[in-house]
């Protein structure tokens, strides 16, 4: 069933992207209420579109995963892509220098888009729960929120690049509103420096396109990766050439901006701190993740000579990205303001480390380990956060240094956090292990000595998760917080967490359990993809190192 | 004959420079009014010299005519204009009745 | 009983402990005292089943090495991961020892526990860490082993945190996962290494690869790096030098739980785990293991001498047994190793229970004196306890005795094997420094144990708590009888005085090692195949050896004997003269050998020196790469931005000056026209009429 899926003539991909847009246009034209009934009252239509039009969202996203093949490998063949949608966008002949213009509103998904359009569906769904609180200017968050998610999902099933670059951009605008507008303290300033960073890496990833629109004379993404579509006066043609080093140094620098590796990943403490809780829980759950989707979409194929010549110093940044941010993240406990949100956003570097470190293996469990990680860092970090959330929304602080003995108070809580905890340490029985293991055991085989010192990062990662488990829950309960959270009872009725939160924890808790049981519906999806996407790397780029 | 004319002619002229200096100079609305009568009949004056002198004939008489029917109708918008100006500021100056300016 | 049907009543025996916490953990408070019950009655039927099982393989399949199966867990296209269970003579004898005492410590704290505001979580704890540690026992792969492994060392974190509002308690369980965790790096990484050379992880088909001539990276220095590896994760898990120093600080558990993980489960799987990757070790890693364990052995009884907490000599005291278990397997003495790890398990389960019956008892010895500032577990406050507690009393002095070696206990069968085979190993490779230490620490085990007995349990009440204990009921006191019965002699062999002649011995016969012959001792080798030629030599007697280690280990056995009896006699005659009869004055002795003594009570200040290096040092290293992150990298991304910033005001200047200014001036030059102009705008009829007349009059002078 690769063929087409249509829903009132239209493809199910179009609907699955653009039905966020919908929403946002109904939120749009609903009118925010003058007095204070009316306002609550748009506030729950505006909480419920939300949730509604993310769940329908959801519903089609497990349809087409329903109708997935798992065997067609995709990557670069066309035709073994599925749901294809496929129609001109723009078409401009003769123009002066660029010859016919076009470009192509060019759907369709793969072994290693599905996995990714499940996770987005999922978190993005799951974030609404965490978005509850928003009053604040909430027809504005709503319709930014809904927008993002639009954007997200056209890149993971975009398949020309200038419609890809168009996602990729179109969901800037809604993160640096959702981060400037509902933030903390710091807003302005985070906000900034992500719009700024993101876009700094745009830049290289558009020079490197249009080389390419240049070389091929399309925007089709697998004209670019077939080495006969090259013009052969063009840079870009033949192998091995500097400029192809060039040109795949500077979208590798594009995406990893975004993942984002040491030494580009600093606009991501300030922007996690800065967040509200659901934008955290959508920028580590989805937007990490397009970083490493571009490097296995686009860069990779693209370059796979490129890849060959680079692969050990992408494996080194993985190893130091892993380590670095296992220290930075230690290093909260004894430096700075013992932000517990920042520590999970320095672990967010360490885990992402791992994905590095599986491509570079550039063997199937590497791949696999490392697209797998994507999948289960998605879902424990989008725990991560909300949990987070949770405690921040209660106690306005998010200091280590204020909590403790929190485990008699909030034992429910505890129980999830500790789920969530444990699961970023890999904990076997929970998916963060398998992801990890594979991607250890992928890299061993290319890289032993890079490996093993990555291995550190166990330790670490085991040093201050439990450190922040023991800061938050053990020991006694400060002085402050031994009466109810909310003496009113309005807000929160009991102390515990609450059905709302929960809503949103505990379905990720379960995915990320039955993963790690059994991982076979995520990894059977993209282990066609993975083997083919290997063969053509190894094969393409010549890999002599194996 | 043509001395007669010149006479007339003289007497227009001197009678209009009498009005344009009367408009230029005062101040008071009402008098500006009596100026502008005073050039306009002045006009008259060269009309109907030039229908009995200049061979405009009949005419130079219908001119005239035109001209005092015109006058009489815009003295009579003009001044009441100027009685409802008078009925604002309580004066006709009109150096200081700017407020259409502004 | 089929294999199939064996296969599937192990299945449910892993099981059954995950059921009994599943069914606890949600259902707390409506449960209440009855999840004791449940847990309790649950690991019943685990260990009838459990007996089941054991009983088949020993007695129906006595001679198949393993009774195994294999699944895909997931696949990878090209090839799939695996996972599987299997029962071999190990296993089963495990399955036993796990079942039974976890059974007698669920039942010990129905009573033990039965005050604490937690209980019914106490009891879903004990469940998981059960069916974890099953895992490990029913593990016939590497791969199984390591998932089980870290489920143990998560359910140890939160059962030695069981008391979480103590910062000793959660610091020590966070200590004791961070601690295993570093070991089970070095066990991943030689998973690595085995995973890489033979894509398996499967332990029958490792070793067949091995034997085969299979070899990582074809080389035998990375097979020895393969299995010190792999060894690193018992280093862990089994407290040894230098990853013990989690174990005494884990004492801040619940006693039951320092019964069931720190003295007979738990602590014993890296002996387990060392006994099943035994044929990999080649003879630097078996030199290495055996080295290990003769240090911490040693060590840890250097240590036990002098600590006055009750707990804490009995941890280093495990410590101390466990390095004679691993010593034992890194000397090739496979089978005494073995049968160690199993006489431990009961005596020393023993051990702990009837110091958590004396702990009990004294607290609520305090509890009627409304005392709350004595430590309950410390000796210099008991003393005289043989008259309260005349049971715990005898239950704990067999099991003192069992520890020590003394004839007719199972502890004096299993260690005089382990001596003897130092002794073999000694006396074949040189490496005589290993039962040196052995017999010291042999000696030193009886000494300490003997004055623990002696302190806290003979003589007269040294505090009025301790006059004020009495004797607990049977939930506490049965367990205690049934794990000091199983230390009699006659459970493993009829003759007292030698083991080899009992099941026990001829269950768990030495396995081949299948490393290849330049890699391994030579009197490792079997028989059969390092004198393949000399075929006559197979048989020497009326015994068939496996190799030559074996002779040689048979023939220091009485030699063996003698000495640790003497020795084990020393250490007890010793610790009468200092403490019951107080002939000699422990503290002048101490005082006269001040340095050794501080050395030893302060555990050889391993703790601190691991605090100053390695948790300094990463703490110091932390604060490094968050200022080099903070000032540097990001310092140079704010750096970037100020320069644009600078650039941009720079821009901004010339831009109102330069170009803005031009603008302006010519607009500049209009306005002013203009303001000249404009006076002639006065907005007067008058004003317009004169200057059109002037035009006028210009107009026409010019004409004309």
């Amino acid at each position: 069933m690769s063929g087409t899926f249509n829903i009132l003539g239209v493809g199910i991909l179009t609907w699955i992207t653009f039905l966020p847009i919908l929403g946002m246009i109904a939120i749009l034209a609903i009118p925010s209420g003058k007095d204070e009934i009316s306002r609550a009252r748009s506030l729950n239509y505006f909480r419920y579109i939300t949730l509604g039009i993310t769940f329908i969202q959801l519903i089609l996203t497990l349809v087409v995963y329903s109708g997935f093949n798992f065997s067609m490998p995709g990557i670069n063949d066309a035709s073994s892509m599925q749901f294809i949608e496929r129609v001109t966008w723009i078409s401009v002949t003769g123009l002066p220098m660029l010859g016919d213009l076009k470009i192509e509103y060019f759907l369709g998904i793969d072994g290693i888009s599905m996995p990714m359009l499940l996770l987005t569906a999922i978190v993005s769904t799951l974030a609404v729960f965490a978005s509850w609180g928003i009053k604040k200017a909430a027809k504005g968050y709503f319709a930014m929120y809904l927008l993002l998610v639009t954007g997200m999902m056209g890149v993971f099933v975009a398949l020309d690049f200038f419609l890809f670059y168009v996602f990729w951009e179109l969901m800037l605008l809604p993160m640096y509103f959702l981060i400037g507008i509902w933030g903390g303290p710091r807003k302005e300033y985070a906000a900034i420096k992500f719009f700024l960073y993101t876009l700094f890496g745009s830049v290289f990833m558009l020079l490197v396109m249009i080389a390419l629109y240049f070389a091929v004379g399309s925007f089709n993404m697998f004209d670019m990766m077939d080495p006969s579509k090259f013009d052969q006066n063009s840079i870009l043609a033949g192998f091995g050439t500097s400029w192809r080093y060039i040109a795949f140094a500077a979208l590798f620098v594009g995406f990893a901006i975004k993942v984002p590796i040491v030494p580009f990943h600093t606009w991501l403490p300030d922007a996690h701190v800065e967040a509200p809780t659901a934008i955290s829980v959508i920028l580590a759950g989805v937007l990490l993740k397009m970083g490493t989707y571009g490097m296995i979409r686009i860069a990779w194929p693209m370059f796979p000579d490129a890849v060959q010549y680079f692969n050990w110093w992408i494996g080194l940044i993985g190893m130091v990205s892993i380590v670095y941010g296992a220290l930075c993240a230690l290093a909260q406990f004894s430096v700075g303001k013992r932000d517990l949100k920042k520590m999970i956003a320095y672990s967010s570097v360490s885990h992402m480390g791992y994905v590095m470190l599986g491509l570079a293996a550039l063997n199937t469990e590497g791949v696999i380990g490392a697209i797998f990680q994507m999948f289960n860092h998605g879902t424990i970090t989008a725990m991560l956060f909300m949990i987070v959330g949770v405690i921040y929304d209660r106690a306005h602080t998010r200091s280590l240094d204020d909590f403790g003995g929190m485990a008699n108070k909030m034992p429910v809580y505890t129980a999830i956090m500790t789920i969530a905890f444990f699961a970023a340490i890999g904990l076997p029985g929970l998916s963060g292990f398998v992801s990890e293991a594979l991607v250890f055991l992928g890299a061993f085989k290319t890289y032993p000595v890079l490996t093993v010192i990555s291995g550190l990062g166990i330790i670490l990662g085991a040093g201050y998760m439990l450190w922040a488990l023991q800061k938050v829950f053990f020991g006694k309960l400060p002085e402050r917080w031994s009466g109810p959270w909310d003496p009113t009872g309005k807000i929160y009725k009991n102390d515990d967490i609450n059905y709302i939160e929960l809503g949103g924890l505990v379905p990720l808790a379960i995915v990320v359990i039955y993963l790690g049981i059994n991982p076979n519906p995520v990894i059977g999806m993209m282990t066609s993809s993975v083997n083919h996407f290997v063969e053509l790397i190894r094969i393409g780029g010549n890999f002599a190192g194996m | 004959m043509t001395n007669e004319l010149t006479l007339y002619l003289i007497i227009g002229a001197i009678l209009f420079s009498l009005g344009v200096f009367g408009i230029i100079t005062r101040k008071n609305a009402i008098m500006v009014l009596m100026s502008m009568e005073l050039i306009l009949n002045s006009a008259n004056i060269n009309f109907i010299a030039f229908a009995k002198y200049g061979g405009m004939n009949l005419e130079g008489h219908i001119a005239a005519m035109f001209v005092i029917i015109l006058a009489a109708a815009e003295v009579a918008v003009a001044l009441a204009i100027v009685l409802n100006i008078y009925h604002n500021f309580r004066h006709v100056n009109i150096d200081e009745i700017s407020k259409m300016k502004e | 009983m089929s294999h199939d049907l064996l296969l599937k009543i192990s299945v449910v025996i892993l099981f059954l402990p995950l059921l009994s916490f599943l069914i606890i953990v949600f259902n707390q408070k409506r449960l209440g005292k009855a999840a004791g019950i449940i847990g309790t009655s649950i690991l019943g039927i685990d260990l009838v089943l459990a007996a089941i099982v054991a009983f088949n393989k020993f007695v129906v399949y006595p001679n198949e090495a393993i009774i195994q199966w294999k699944f895909h867990w997931f696949s990878l296209g090209n090839r799939t991961i695996d996972l599987g269970l299997g029962v071999d003579n190990l296993a089963a004898m495990m399955l036993i020892v796990v079942t039974l005492i976890s059974f007698l410590v669920h039942l010990f704290s129905t009573e033990y526990m039965s005050e604490d505001k937690r209980f019914p979580r106490f009891f879903s704890y004990l469940g998981i860490f059960t069916f974890s540690m099953l895992g490990i026992v029913l593990a016939n792969n590497l791969l199984n082993m390591y998932i089980f492994w870290e489920l143990v060392g998560l359910s140890s974190y939160l059962l030695i945190g069981f008391w979480y509002e103590k910062d000793s308690a959660s610091n020590a369980s966070k200590k004791a996962f961070i601690t295993n965790r570093v070991g089970d790096l070095g066990f991943f990484a030689g998973i690595m290494i085995a995973f890489f050379t033979f894509n398996t992880f499967m332990f029958d088909e490792i070793f067949s690869q091995i034997r085969s001539g299979v070899l990582p990276f074809e080389s035998g220095t990375i097979l020895t790096a393969m299995g010190i590896l792999l060894f690193a994760g018992a280093i862990g898990k089994s407290a040894q030098f230098p990853l013990h120093v989690w174990l005494p600080d884990a004492m801040e558990g619940p006693t039951p739980v320092s019964a069931l993980i720190h003295a007979a489960t738990m602590v014993a799987a890296g002996v387990y785990l060392t006994a099943k990757i035994f044929p990999v070790f080649t003879a630097d890693a078996l030199t290495f293991v055996a080295y290990t364990g003769a240090f911490t052995a040693f060590m840890a009884a250097t240590i036990g001498i002098t600590q006055n907490d009750f707990k804490r000599v009995l941890a280093y005291s495990t410590v101390s047994q466990l390095g004679f278990m691993v010593m034992s397997l890194g000397v090739g003495a496979y089978t005494y190793g073995f049968f160690h790890l199993v006489t431990h398990a009961w005596f020393k389960a023993c051990l702990f229970l009837a110091s958590g019956s004396v702990i009990h008892a004294m607290h609520h010895a305090m509890h009627k004196l409304h005392d709350h500032h004595s430590d309950p577990q410390d000796i210099r406050n008991m003393g005289g306890l043989r008259k309260t507690m005349p049971k715990t009393y005898l239950t704990f002095l067999f099991a003192t005795i069992a520890i020590s070696g003394v004839p007719l206990t199972s502890g004096f069968l299993s260690k005089d094997g382990i001596l003897a085979g130092t002794l073999a190993f000694g006396n074949l490779s040189g490496h005589w420094l290993i039962p040196a230490m052995a017999f010291i620490s042999a000696g030193m085990t009886a000494f300490y144990m003997f004055r623990l007995t002696i302190v806290s349990f003979f003589g007269d009440f040294k505090t009025e708590i301790a006059s004020k204990t009495h004797e607990n009921n049977t939930q506490i006191v049965l367990p205690l009888v049934v794990l000091a019965i199983l230390s009699l002699w006659v459970f493993y062999s009829f003759n007292p005085i030698d083991a080899s002649s009992g099941w026990f011995a001829k269950a768990f016969k030495p396995v081949e090692t299948v490393v290849p012959a330049e890699y391994q001792f030579d009197f490792m080798m079997p028989y059969h195949d390092a004198h393949a030629t000399e075929s006559t030599e197979v048989s020497h007697g009326s015994h068939s050896y496996l190799n030559k280690f074996e002779e040689e280990l048979h023939h220091q056995h009485y030699t063996a004997m003698f000495l640790s009896l003497a020795i084990a006699g020393f250490g007890i005659l010793l610790s009468f003269i200092f403490y019951y009869y107080k002939k000699v004055d422990p503290d002048k002795v101490a005082n006269s050998i001040k340095p050794l003594y501080l050395l030893s009570y302060n555990k050889w200040y391993i703790d601190e020196i691991y605090q100053k290096t390695f948790i300094g040092g990463t703490i110091l290293l932390t604060k490094l790469m968050f200022w080099i992150d903070t000032y540097i990298i990001d310092g140079a991304v704010n750096g970037v931005a100020f320069i644009w910033r600078i650039f941009g005001t720079f821009v901004g200047k010339f831009d109102n000056g330069v170009v803005d200014g031009l603008v302006n001036l010519s607009g500049g030059v209009v306005g002013f026209s203009g303001s000249i102009v404009r006076k002639l705008q006065t907005g007067r009829v008058q004003t317009y009429l004169l200057l059109s007349i002037i035009g006028v009059i210009l107009l026409l002078w010019w004409l004309f």
